[in-house]
């Protein structure tokens, strides 16, 4: 596809530590084309941050990246730092789920967006404030210029979120990651900043991907989604095809757990449902997984669960990992 | 309150510190076993003559009234003359003590300029080679007395290479400065060693900072992560502590200023010790009280620098 932006081909992350090897993600595969809302969601601890971290290579020396992760035409795995160091900020940005602890407390927001604007453009002094006053503007932060000079504990939960959102898009990125940028978040805060993002998406035609367990925000704001198990990819297909039709056992079982939440409700009108975990725990990453990392949760697993289900296009572009896709759909 | 409030009431503070520490110290040395004037007279003097020497010194008074004629002097800016000295202990205080305060000031600097980028290089590569050389040479320093770090200098930089002078202080604040390097250099070595691990420490918790890897997503160069993010929310810790530990250079410097000949406060002290010099020794430890109470207030005034969270 022409507009494609970003084309990740089996993604892999594992961590050293001092316990062994954790296999924290495996064989992902993710695409995200210029302006659309990419949703992740998956338990805690199913490796959506690790996936997110992973394609700018965030991650800390423990860990050890391997596959693709093309960048328009370039694969940002293999590039130099400086290189790197060009499309971090100025074209894929990043936000956090803690402002408080992702902004850095002894700078000045203004200088958190300065150093930004400094990183990468040719603006002068004068040129590079004008661009912050109109960014904090931008994000819904009132009376910009005396917020500059205040440092992020003086700010309010919202508008911290509201001040990293800001800084993020100083250099104005193609690509926003946004690793569960609500949950730290007051419920009635959560609904501005994510329609905030919304906006900001559609207003800047830059592309997102959203990190969250939240159904209900994905479902509000994604155009596709991909559901995450035990680091891997295991659905994906647009809102409408993954909630209305879900072709795994997890994304059913999912969708079960949260009443009210079927495949007639996954418009604007969706409850905010939470996600409500599943009978059982999550596999440990610190072993080999062995087949459907789900099938010991799994109502529908079978003898043919002991080997690992590949991902299966239906032909509509809705893909999935499961022996029961079809079963489901049936039901 | 706002910074220069702050500032007026600490300066305030130190006020009843200074008159507990003048009492405490005006006590102590009286409890000293000796006095000044038989230490001066010598073994062969009359015990009518010692007498009448106290006499006119006032130190046959009830000790409080001695306290009560010392603070009447005192209020007056008049801390009494030196026994020893026959000068007045202001004049005394104020030839010696810029001495100290130099040699303390050097020697703080040389052992940040030492510690900062070595706990950098350190933290940077944590266990590996480089971590493991430059600590190892610090624990050196850190176990090396000081008086022996001291001979060592001397003896290699200034009596075999005579690179530096072997003692004294020289004439004008280059020369100063110059005299002052070799002993600096010996009291900043444990010092240094201090600086480094306290810094080493935090540079490495602040590197695992959510608020480094969002500097990193907006793809700042590495030394301005290091230098803007790490360094300086690193330092608020070490702060303190290089403040703490400047208190304590001044009981090293009683060393390095024998070893090296230094006319400072640190000698004098010593031998007003010895001499029973009452005057002085009071006065001394009232001054470097003062010294290390605005040691600790401009820590604090750069911490609040540092962290506008403890400004307020
Ligand atoms: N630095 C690390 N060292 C070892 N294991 C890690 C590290 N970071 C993450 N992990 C592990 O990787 C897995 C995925 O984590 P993460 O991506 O943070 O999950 P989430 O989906 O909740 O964002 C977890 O099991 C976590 O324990
Ligand atoms: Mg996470």
């Amino acid at each position: 596809m022409s507009d494609t932006l970003l084309q990740v081909r089996d993604l892999a992350v594992t961590f050293e530590t001092r316990r062994g090897r954790v296999q924290a993600v495996s064989g992902v595969d993710l695409s995200v084309r210029a302006g659309e809302i990419v949703g992740l969601v998956g338990e805690s601890g199913s490796g959506k941050s690790v996936t997110l971290r992973a394609l700018t290579r965030l991650l800390h020396a423990n860990a050890r990246i391997s596959g693709q992760v093309i960048w328009r035409g370039e694969d940002v795995l293999a590039l130099p730092e400086n290189r790197l160091r060009a499309i971090r900020g100025r074209e894929i940005a990043m936000i956090f789920q803690e402002p408080m602890t992702a902004l850095n407390p002894v700078l000045s927001i203004g200088r958190q967006i300065d150093e930004n604007l400094v990183a990468h453009g040719s603006l002068d002094q004068a040129g590079r404030r004008r661009r912050a006053l109109e960014l904090l503007d931008m994000v819904g932060i009132a009376s910009a210029a005396q917020r500059l000079e205040n440092f992020p504990h003086e700010f309010s939960g919202g508008q911290r979120q509201r001040a990293m959102i800001a800084i993020a898009l100083a250099a104005e990125p193609r690509l926003l990651l946004a690793d569960e940028p609500t949950t730290a978040l007051d419920v009635t805060i959560q609904d501005q900043i994510l329609k905030l993002l919304m906006n900001l998406s559609t207003g800047l035609g830059m592309a997102m991907v959203l990190v969250t367990h939240d159904l209900g925000v994905v479902a509000q704001s994604c155009d596709r989604v991909c559901v995450m198990y035990a680091g891997r990819v295991v659905e994906r297909g647009s809102v409408e095809q993954v909630f209305g039709r879900p072709r795994h056992a997890y994304t059913d079982a999912l969708l079960r757990t949260m009443p009210g939440f079927g495949p007639s409700s996954h418009t604007e009108g969706a409850a905010r449902a939470r996600l409500v975990p599943i009978e059982g725990q999550p596999p440990r990453l610190d072993r080999p997984i062995l087949g459907c990392a789900f099938a010991p949760r799994c109502t529908h697993a079978s003898a043919q669960c002991e080997v690992r289900p590949e991902m299966v296009d239906d032909g509509s572009g809705h893909e999935a990992a499961c022996f029961a896709a079809d079963a489901l759909v049936a039901v | 309150m706002n910074r220069l409030g702050m500032v007026g009431l600490r300066l305030l503070q130190i006020l009843p510190t200074l008159v507990l520490i003048g009492v405490v110290a005006f006590v102590l040395v009286r409890l000293l076993p000796g006095d000044p004037v038989s230490n001066m007279l010598g073994d062969h003097a009359t015990d009518a003559t010692i007498a009448r020497l106290q006499a006119q010194m006032g130190l046959d008074q009830p000790i409080w009234v001695q306290f009560l004629l010392f603070v009447r002097h005192a209020v007056q800016g008049d801390f009494g003359d030196s026994i020893a000295y026959h000068v007045p202990v202001a004049r005394l205080i104020a030839e010696r003590l810029p001495v100290t305060i130099t040699l303390a000031a050097l020697a703080t600097l040389i052992a940040i300029g030492l510690a900062v980028p070595l706990a950098f290089i350190s933290a940077v590569n944590a266990d590996r080679w480089p971590d493991y050389l430059i600590r190892a040479v610090f624990q050196v320093g850190l176990s090396s007395p000081i008086f022996y770090v001291g001979l060592l200098l001397l003896t290699v930089f200034a009596a075999a290479l005579r690179w530096f002078p072997v003692g004294g202080y020289g004439e004008g604040i280059g020369d100063h400065l110059y005299h002052l390097f070799l002993p600096a250099v010996a009291l900043a070595l444990s010092f240094s060693a201090v600086i480094m691990r306290s810094l080493r420490a935090s540079i490495l918790a602040v590197l695992t900072a959510e608020f480094v890897d969002f500097a990193r997503s907006k793809g700042l160069s590495q030394r301005i992560i290091l230098l803007r993010h790490v360094l300086r929310n690193a330092l608020i810790s070490t702060v303190t502590l290089i403040g703490l530990h400047m208190g304590s250079l001044l009981g090293g410097a009683v060393i390095t200023e024998s070893v090296f000949a230094v006319p400072g406060v640190g000698r004098l002290m010593v031998e007003s010790i010895f001499a029973r010099d009452y005057t002085v020794i009071q006065a001394l430890t009232m001054a470097l009280a003062v010294v290390v109470s605005l040691t600790f207030l401009a820590t604090d005034l750069v911490q609040m620098w540092l962290d506008p969270r403890a400004a307020k």
